[in-house]
């Protein structure tokens, strides 16, 4: 049932919230008791100054009684009931949202909380196992304290010792208490490194996006033809594999710059509805180079919200700028009926797609995706393609026909899904087959 | 003379140190710190019993624990394997190499020449 038919149970549930009888609200609204009653009911749509009016009754915002909660935040409700993966009442999650939107923000803050101590804690295990620097150190001190085990244990064995063998094994144990002592500091300082652990909390992508979405990921500093792209990244404040992976973009973001620059692109985008096919043909421009264009268009300048994914050729996403109405996982696969990997099928081929995506809500959104070789072909040597897609929600008019999508398969309702990789959670969907 | 054991291993107090209680327990000792020409010592000097590290400079102990076993001179010489990495997938790979016994460091004098023994008289 659409958002909006649900208002009569919103209105309801409000109304118990604050324990008001249904005729003292319809007598404060003007209208009769059994009328209120259809439109709790869902029964009669309700919008307009009625709805104000009711909102008022109640004490509520009228957006939520209209809208219900915000899908993104019903998305992270979801997911952190995949992360229990137990008979969590996911069926419930726009109810609590409703209800309880300071609560529902609280679990949507703590499982992605919980999913970062995953990702630092996979970080530290893996430095564990297969960081050659501290498997170097930890050696050293293991075999350290070998040695003094040893020669010690001679020391003071049942066994007589000349003076001689005497005065080389404490010799020996008295050098090895040096190394120890040295390779233990060395290895405390390395354990202790002040970046550590923050650099350990998101992969490097995250930490860049995270960055990014600062300024909205829109870079001002970059939009002169003359920027320096190494005082931006050492701006920054990033290190490391994240100021790679910023350098990388940085000099990304320059060239589309030069290519297509702001004041012309933004009156393009204007004239053209927001079009990336048209805007690509004025400019003579390759589109991927449009759809990054777009996504970084200035926040204040009225421009409508965009999000965008790139993925490789294994479909790993590779960057992503998050926008409300389509909820993009980071931690685990997203849907496989995006057109982000729809295009890898079809490299060359630009793909325009209006996609809905599940649940009580129902967002559309406007995708456009092309994948392109990011490398210059060369014989016998597999391209490295790249898909990119331009997200836009709720635009204006439709297409006339949609393709259903999910976010991630862990979350998704669909229950005849024959993409489907993964079970959904309990009270998500009928499960099917694999 | 007794028995020849080889011991294979880059730690100088602890190279000391065994061949010193083994020495003393009646063996001939002998010592080679490198991976990369250990195979070479082996065949030049036919051990009745080798102790291998598994971290060697140039080679690891596995690569010449798999070298000693493929090679019909030296396919059923017992091995000991001696390692500061603990992990039981370690002691899987070791085993699964054909190695006689498996000691993780830090370990006992006491252990290194009963199990000594042990391999021998087997």
């Amino acid at each position: 049932m659409p958002a909006q038919q649900l208002a009569g149970s919103r209105i309801r549930e409000k109304r118990l919230d604050r324990g008001l009888r249904q005729a003292a609200v319809a007598e404060t609204v003007g209208i009769s008791p059994s009328y209120l009653n259809l439109i709790e009911h869902n029964r009669r749509r309700i919008g307009g100054k009625l709805l104000a009016d009711i909102a008022r009754a109640l004490d509520v915002d009228a957006a939520l009684l209209s809208e219900g909660a915000d899908s993104g935040l019903l998305d992270e409700m979801r997911h952190a009931a995949a992360l229990l993966g137990s008979d969590v009442e996911v069926a419930k999650a726009e109810e609590c949202a409703g209800r309880y939107p300071g609560w529902s923000a609280l679990i949507a803050a703590q499982s992605r909380r919980i999913a970062a101590l995953q990702t630092q804690a996979q970080a530290l295990s893996d430095r564990m196992a297969h960081d050659p620097v501290l498997a170097g150190a930890l050696h050293e001190v293991i075999s350290t304290v070998s040695a003094i085990r040893s020669s010690s244990s001679i020391l003071v064995g049942p066994e007589q010792l000349d003076e001689d063998w005497q005065r080389r094994f404490h010799q020996n144990i008295h050098n090895d208490s040096l190394r120890l002592a040295e390779s233990s500091e060395a290895l405390i300082s390395y354990l202790q490194a002040p970046d550590a652990q923050a650099e350990q909390a998101m992969s490097a992508f995250e930490q860049m996006e995270n960055w990014l979405v600062q300024s909205e990921f829109h870079l001002s500093a970059l939009e002169s033809a003359r920027a320096d792209v190494g005082a931006f990244v050492k701006a920054s404040g990033l290190s490391g594999a994240p100021a790679t992976l910023l350098q990388a973009h940085a000099v990304q973001y320059a060239k589309d710059v030069a290519a297509l620059p702001l004041a012309a692109f933004e009156r393009a985008c204007r004239a053209h509805n927001y079009d990336p096919g048209v805007i690509a043909q004025e400019f003579s421009e390759p589109l991927p180079r449009i759809l990054r264009r777009m996504a970084c268009l200035p926040p204040l300048n009225d421009h409508p919200p965009m999000g965008l994914a790139v993925c490789d050729a294994a479909g790993v996403l590779t960057f992503v700028k998050p926008v409300a109405g389509f909820s993009m996982p980071r931690v685990g696969g997203a849907c496989p009926l995006w057109p982000l990997f729809l295009a890898l099928s079809r490299p060359g081929q630009p793909i325009r797609l209006e996609v809905v995506l599940p649940g009580i809500n129902a967002s559309r959104a406007l995708c456009y995706a092309v994948a392109t070789a990011r490398t210059p072909a060369h014989f016998d040597v597999p391209p490295a393609v790249q898909s990119i897609m331009l997200v836009v929600p709720d635009p204006d008019g439709s297409a006339g026909t949609s393709q259903s999508v999910g976010v991630a398969c862990r979350i998704c309702p669909r229950s005849d899904c024959a993409s489907r990789r993964e079970p959904a959670i309990s009270g998500v969907a009928v499960q099917t087959a694999l | 003379m007794g028995k020849r054991v080889l011991l294979i291993e880059d730690e100088p107090n602890i190279i000391e140190a065994i061949s010193f209680i083994l020495s003393r327990d009646g063996w001939t000792v002998h010592t080679h710190e490198d991976g990369m020409t250990a195979m070479d010592k082996v065949l030049g000097f036919p051990p009745d019993m080798i102790i291998l590290d598994v971290m060697l400079p140039g080679r690891s102990g596995f690569d010449i624990l798999r070298d000693l076993r493929g090679n019909d001179l030296t396919k059923d010489v017992p091995v000991m394997m001696l390692t500061a990495r603990g992990q039981e997938k370690d002691r899987d790979l070791a085993m699964r190499l054909g190695a006689n016994h498996f000691m993780t460091k830090p370990f006992s004098n006491t252990e290194v020449r009963d199990f000594v023994r042990d391999l021998m008289r087997a």
